[in-house]
């Protein structure tokens, strides 16, 4: 159907579906980026520049491959019915997707004209307009808030927290159903007071299904060392199942649903 | 009528053998959860004990004893007993637990070599009836093997032969026993007897006459048998503890006479159930004994042991005798086969702990209930030790009373039977195109002497062509030696039980089988899409490749590659279809390797992809490992699309992932599982094992292998006891790809 209308005479030059973005990679099986059995689209660049990022790869702006949307839908649509027999769908990862929001936009629309379930994975640093571009064909948002404290939020991630409350708190006000996610490294964001105001924060907001307390691991430590990028995590210890049940529990304290 | 039958709903099965119709008449289907499920009785805790113990023993000794001197047979042994006060189903293959037997009609070498492997010596007497009275299998495939056969043997190309052992992959139905008694059976074979009595007796009716009269014998063998065990089984059985020990009777006189290969159970869960149910339902039996009869039919199933040697077991992964059974899938008419007992069966691997045997093979269908989809996914989860293969795509070809041979072959039961042919080694065979029927190892001249490629950069349509004829020559091979080997083997070496737990005429097939595809594919796709050096050595033998760049791999879904595979596929099965085969066997082919993918590569050189001699195949369809780089379900789609119908005899894939790659939590890897399962069914692959573990785990197990006495992996088509392998395995199994990406 969508080739057919390519091949139409009438067709505008402009063909959305001749977009291009960047992309690092893609997963086939993605089961914990959003619910059940996901194709994920890692972007390509992330103005982020986090501590214990695992996906470090992905941050350079360059160094993606060119990706039409058209072909990866066309991909995308091999893997139908594992999304369909698992309530699943497409996410968009990174890197920081919202960098990229006009492609990353019509992806998503095209997915949701295929009734393909369509998860924008972002950390939120974005402009406004970029960001509602995209959500308008966002089913769901998975939020990363990787601190409340200011301050530490800028020691984790080099830049300013202001740009991800601010979506966050849109989020709510349009009523996007979103998962908080929270990772959670020793000595870096387990601060108790840090994790009372976060969860107080989420608490405020109406749309949240889930917050996910995400245990920092070491998995990603190989590609930093590929890269030759400082590593300042090298050192540090997963959190302790204590640790982990402490921080889930105070978001629950606050009436959150916590994973 | 027979008195047994009394509340069963009547049909065609009662004016003639027709299992499938009496279970259409009478199962009950079952939509329910687990929660019915009842845990081991103290009677089973005490068994699996002493059985785990003898297994323990057995372990550090190689075998725990053998027979020296009585040739194995229906009646050969006393009866044998673990703890007779404890036992409700009874029946051992010797007179002694997990003693082995010997079982010279396949050949007399191996149950010499096996025995003096393990520090026995065959008695003179045994070893002077078979080499001065009475021929073996092995022997006749000797004298009438080619020279050509021979090569092709030694050199590799074709290997895992039935030729000096039996070939098993037959299934008698065993349910037979129970539902009619053996005095109706064998009147039944005596009217098919009578049936053969025609104007031309020609080699076909004779040799039907023959066998046909050979049924007849064992199946009063049979009847004497458990006549020993104290039980009347010439008439139906009356109870669900009969049916279980009627089943298991016709089974194991089965395994008292035949070593094959594999020697798969059927389809007996459902069919069982319908006892049961009768059972419960008159008040004469609990949920608790009804599962204690189960736990201990399978403990049995758990101690079936052949004489093997060493080799075989290195090549097999330690000791395999694919007592499959299938268990679920859906009928003609929509209901699903589903029942208590399906799920009976499975949970014997919670009350007796997981292991490899028996085969437990759970036939998926979308339609399967939702409840028994979630139960299976959990237990998967929790064992690793049950694969899965597809219903909806099998159905259409064999009906909805199929089942499961070793690993993947699908054959209908009691009306259809495969001549067993292992497989060539496909890596090998573009090998020898290269270099002109050169075995790359030894330099021999193996196939005929075609001109080998003399460029120094490979061309794919070069390659191709010269592949192509080198396949022609060696399918005619290989189907001219299984007609000698199944020729033999009828004649030397029958399975007269088996056999007689089948229709008259029976649908054969020849079952050939393909080993190293995601090698030829990828080494094709190299040559295609990028350039490839030829390394030769001094006697300008290409023995090693250089890559420039990379090239689509096999396990991403992608069609430049995965078209190779397909093509291959084809092909090969187009060429092995020109020939004629020993009693008009209709050819068909697998993609398995069993766990042998690990030997094949030792004796193969380096080939296009960038493999290193010695280095393992994927095992049976899988691709090679670290070379897909879209994740697991990407992988499994390269599989699912290769094509069936020229690989009816099954496309095995084998996929690991630790557990958080499926889920965050149990529920949702549980559920994730599902779906991954619906998905790859829904389109169109056959065949996939499913293993839940940690890597770390498995090293855990290398270095304490007394922690883990019961940790079961599964491989291409069947399961295997983890710390039985060798440690070359074992790394093989590290190595292979994990998806663990989360």
């Amino acid at each position: 159907m969508l080739t057919s209308s390519l091949s139409s005479p009438s067709r505008s030059i402009f063909d959305p579906l001749q977009l291009t973005g960047e992309i690092h990679s893609v997963e086939t099986c993605g089961s914990v980026d959003g619910p059940g059995l996901r194709f994920i689209i890692f972007t390509q660049g992330c103005p982020l520049r986090c501590l214990y990022c695992h996906n470090p790869d992905c941050r350079d702006h360059q160094g993606g491959q060119t990706t039409t949307v058209e072909a990866l839908i066309t991909d995308i649509q091999h893997y139908r019915s594992y999304m369909d027999a698992s309530g699943g769908g497409v996410t968009v990862s990174g890197g920081e997707p919202l960098l990229q929001p006009q492609f990353v936009a019509e992806l998503m629309h095209q997915c949701q004209t295929l009734g393909i379930h369509t998860a924008l994975d972002t950390s939120g640093y974005s402009d406004l307009a970029s960001a509602q571009q995209v959500l308008q064909y966002t089913d769901l948002v998975l939020l990363d808030l990787k601190s409340y404290d200011p301050q530490r939020f800028t020691q984790v991630t080099q830049v300013s927290r202001e740009p991800t409350f601010r979506l966050a708190r849109y989020l709510s006000e349009i009523g996007k159903p979103t998962w908080i996610r929270f990772v959670l490294v020793p000595n870096l964001t387990d601060n108790v007071e840090n994790v009372a105001n976060l969860a107080q924060f989420v608490a405020t907001l109406t749309n949240i299904e889930w917050v996910e307390v995400l245990p920092f691991h070491q998995m990603g430590a190989y590609k930093w060392e590929q890269l030759g990028y400082d590593y300042r995590l090298q050192e540090t210890q997963p959190p302790s199942p204590e640790l982990v049940a402490r921080v889930c529990q105070q978001f629950r304290d606050y009436g959150l649903s916590v994973r | 009528m027979f008195k047994q039958w009394t509340d069963f709903q009547c049909g065609s099965w009662t004016q003639e053998v027709n299992v499938q119709d009496f279970i259409q008449k009478n199962y009950t289907p079952y939509l329910g959860d687990a929660t019915f499920l009842a845990a081991a009785s103290d009677r089973t805790k005490l068994l699996w004990d002493k059985v785990s113990f003898l297994m323990g023993l057995e372990r550090e000794q190689g075998i725990l004893d053998a027979d020296t001197q009585v040739p194995a047979g229906v009646t050969a042994h006393a009866p044998g007993y673990i703890a007779p006060e404890l036992e409700q189903i009874v029946g051992l293959q010797t007179d002694q637990p997990l003693k082995r037997a010997i079982m010279p009609l396949g050949g007399i070498r191996v149950v010499q070599k096996s025995l003096e492997a393990y520090g026995y010596e065959l008695n003179p007497d045994t070893l002077k009836t078979f080499t001065q009275y009475r021929k073996t299998h092995n022997d006749g495939v000797f004298d009438a093997y080619t020279q050509e056969m021979r090569l092709a043997r030694h050199s590799g190309i074709i290997t895992g032969l039935p030729d000096a052992y039996g070939r098993g992959r037959i299934i008698g139905d065993y349910r037979r026993v129970t539902l009619y008694g053996v005095t109706y059976l064998i009147t039944e074979k005596q009217q098919q007897l009578q049936s053969l009595e025609v104007d031309v007796m020609d080699e076909g009716v004779i040799q039907r006459r023959e066998e046909l009269s050979e049924q007849i014998r064992a199946l009063r063998e049979l009847q004497t048998m458990a006549t020993g065990y104290g039980f009347d089984i010439s008439q139906p059985a009356a109870t669900a503890q009969e049916a279980v020990q009627w089943t298991y009777f016709g089974y194991l006189g089965a395994i008292k006479e035949q070593n094959g290969a594999a020697m798969s159970l059927g389809r007996v869960s459902t069919f069982l159930d319908i006892y049961i149910q009768r059972d419960l339902s008159q008040g004469t039996l609990t949920e608790e004994q009804a599962q204690e009869l189960i736990d201990h039919f399978v403990m049995k199933l758990r101690m079936v042991r052949f004489l093997r040697t060493p080799a075989y077991n290195e090549l097999f992964s330690g000791d395999p005798v694919w007592v499959t059974e299938s268990i679920g899938g859906i009928g003609l008419d929509g209901r699903t086969l589903v029942t208590r007992s399906s799920f009976r069966f499975l949970h014997t691997l919670y009350n007796l702990g997981p292991a490899p045997e028996p085969n437990l093979t759970v036939l998926w269908s979308e339609k399967l209930p939702e409840n028994f989809k979630r139960f299976c996914a959990q237990v998967s989860i929790d064992t690793s030790s049950i694969q899965y293969e597809n219903d909806d795509l099998m159905r259409a070809e064999y009906g909805d009373d199929y089942g499961i041979a070793c690993c993947v072959s699908a054959m209908r039961i009691g009306k259809q039977m495969q001549f067993f042919g292992a497989r060539v080694n496909l890596a090998k065979a573009l090998l020898y195109a290269i270099n002109g029927g050169k075995d790359e190892k030894s330099g021999e001249q193996i196939a005929p002497a075609y001109a080998p490629i003399v460029g120094e950069v490979l061309d794919y349509d070069e390659v191709m062509a010269k592949f192509d004829v080198l396949m022609g020559w060696l399918a005619k091979l290989y189907v001219n030696t299984l007609n000698v080997i199944h020729y033999m083997h009828d004649k030397y070496c029958y399975e007269r039980l088996e056999m007689a737990l089948h229709d008259r005429d029976v649908y054969r097939t020849m079952a050939c089988g393909i080993a190293g595809l995601s090698v030829v594919a990828d080494s094709l796709s190299a040559i295609k899409h990028t350039e490839v050096k030829v390394i030769r050595n001094e006697a300008r033998l290409a023995v090693d490749y250089e890559l420039q760049g990379n090239y689509p791999a096999f396990g991403n879904n992608d069609d430049r590659v995965d078209s190779i595979a397909h093509d291959v596929v084809r092909r090969f099965m187009n060429h092995v279809r020109q020939h004629k085969t020993y009693r008009d066997a209709v050819p068909t082919q697998s993609i398995l390797t069993i766990t042998s993918n690990v030997v094949y590569g030792k004796k193969t050189g380096s080939t296009p992809d960038g493999r290193k001699a010695g280095e393992p195949f994927g095992p049976g369809a899988n691709p090679m490992h670290g070379r897909d780089t879209k994740g697991a379900i990407a992988s499994c789609e390269s599989v699912a699309q290769l094509p069936y119908q020229h690989a009816q005899d099954g496309i095995s894939y084998t996929f690991s992932i630790v557990p958080q790659a499926l889920g965050k939590v149990d529920t949702e890897q549980g559920h994730n599982l599902v779906g991954l399962l619906d998905g790859y069914f829904h389109n169109t692959g056959q065949h996939i094992n499913i293993n839940v573990l940690n890597r770390e785990t498995l090293l855990d197990a290398i270095d304490h292998p007394d922690k883990y006495p019961q940790l079961t992996i599964r491989v291409s088509g069947y399961a295997v006891n983890f710390i039985k392998l060798t440690r070359e395995q074992q790394m093989d199994v590290v190595n292979r790809t994990f998806h663990s990406h989360f």
